[in-house]
């Protein structure tokens, strides 16, 4: 399985587009919003962890759809499906490929973006921790939605529309956490709760995601 | 080695084939026949497992299946030598020492996949059935987009190497391997259109 997840990284770096793009759509996203809402310190600091958490959303949505449609169009999804690799330690392989190409570097660079939106300065560490936990997640989820969207052509749009509302807790208590770092309150308890919903995906969503991509590939 | 026993299958909710029933011994061949359509795509996803049967039975070892269609799986973004390496890896196998030569593919060792001609990337998608070490293969349309020399090749290795190695295959092709090997003509199993038996049934 370690070689599944080596080679799709393999694959991100080569052709390109695996780690910059969502990235460059991060930075570009956070950097327009002060240009919308105009230069107010007070302002930005309040918005600032909902504004990081939906870019970290939107910039993860964006390379979805690779996930599985590459391998579907070249066969190797049904080489892999009849391999003694179970498809669902491939799911959970192609949804940490993801993170590592996606929400780790969201999460290296958000305290950076922070910066540009006066993010109050208590809540860095939980800007960082609260992405941490939370994107895999993201990943996760994503990675259900990329599978039940995979035969079709231009999926991308459904998958959105599939998947964005699935994001709704983990962006509930992530927002929250940094939100109430921010206030000098404790975030632990939406830490937890983010945690808890990260564990469960990755608990249940392989499975879903096997028999999901077993489905479409009949 | 492999049993198939009154097999019917379906394709997206309609009956395709029914009634089929075949053995393979160990080391033979079977070569499927029949005109486009008839259904040998379909039987041979049954039987490699990408679709459920509708009824009958398909024996053979637990974990010696293979399957290989006209979509190689081979990565633009890896060379010839990485995209075998991979294959190896996800069967536990290692890469065999000749498993280059034996496709003509030792030249394109460090070549992209994605710089490969049709043809040669055929050879290393049928490579990739001698990495993978496994003894019951499933094989769509093998020989397509290969040149006479290159289907003389493929056929060398499937008599010598992986037959006489205790091996079997199931083979849809249109063209002359030169296996001494026996046609099973898929006609006679066509399935009836209206006959039923389709995973949709009971819903209408």
């Amino acid at each position: 399985m370690i070689a599944l997840l080596l080679r799709d990284l393999r694959l991100a770096v080569r052709a390109g587009g695996g780690f910059g793009l969502g990235l460059a759509f991060f930075l570009i996203v956070v950097v327009l919003v002060p240009f919308g809402v105009g230069p107010d310190t007070a302002v930005l600091s309040r918005i600032a962890p909902g504004i990081l958490w939906v870019a970290s959303l939107l910039a993860a949505l964006l390379s979805l759809d690779r996930i599985f449609a590459l391998d579907y169009e070249d066969g190797s999804l049904a080489l892999l499906a009849t391999s003694p690799m179970p498809l669902e330690g491939a799911a959970m392989m192609k949804a940490l490929a993801h993170w590592v190409t996606t929400g780790l570097p969201l999460t290296l660079a958000a305290p950076a973006l922070g910066f540009l939106l006066s993010l109050a300065p208590e809540a860095y560490a939980y800007l960082l921790l609260s992405l941490l936990i939370g994107t895999p997640a993201l990943s996760m989820i994503g990675t259900f939605g990329a599978a039940l969207t995979v035969g079709l052509r231009r999926g991308g749009l459904l998958l959105s529309l599939l998947v964005l509302p699935l994001y709704v807790p983990t962006l509930l208590f992530g927002a929250e956490a940094v939100r109430r770092g921010a206030d000098g309150l404790d975030p632990s308890g939406a830490l937890m709760l983010m945690g808890g919903i990260t564990a469960g995906c990755f608990a249940l969503l392989p499975f879903a995601t096997a028999a999901v991509l077993r489905i479409n590939l009949r | 080695m492999l049993r198939v026993t009154d097999l019917s299958c379906e394709r997206g909710g309609l009956p395709v084939l029914t009634g089929i029933g075949f053995e393979v011994a160990t080391g033979q061949a079977l070569i499927l026949r029949g005109p486009n359509g008839i259904g040998k795509t379909t039987l041979l996803r049954t039987l490699a497992g990408l679709q459920p049967a509708v009824a009958g039975a398909v024996t053979f070892p637990e974990d010696e299946g293979a399957y290989a269609s006209h979509a190689d799986g081979i990565k633009t973004a890896l060379s010839v030598t990485e995209n075998l390496t991979f294959w190896a890896d996800v069967y536990g196998a290692a890469l065999p020492d000749d498993i280059l030569e034996t496709f003509d593919l030792a030249d394109l060792a460090d070549r992209l996949g994605g710089t490969l001609s049709a043809g040669q990337k055929r050879r290393l998608g049928l490579a990739r059935l001698g990495v993978i070490g496994r003894k019951v293969l499933f094989l769509d349309e093998p020989t397509v987009s290969l040149d006479g020399f290159s289907v003389k090749l493929f056929a060398k290795w499937l008599q010598k190497t992986h037959l006489a190695g205790g091996g079997v295959a199931v083979i849809a092709t249109h063209i002359d391997l030169g296996l001494d090997a026996p046609d099973l003509d898929l006609t006679p199993f066509k399935a009836d259109a209206d006959a039923g038996g389709g995973t949709d049934e009971v819903f209408l």
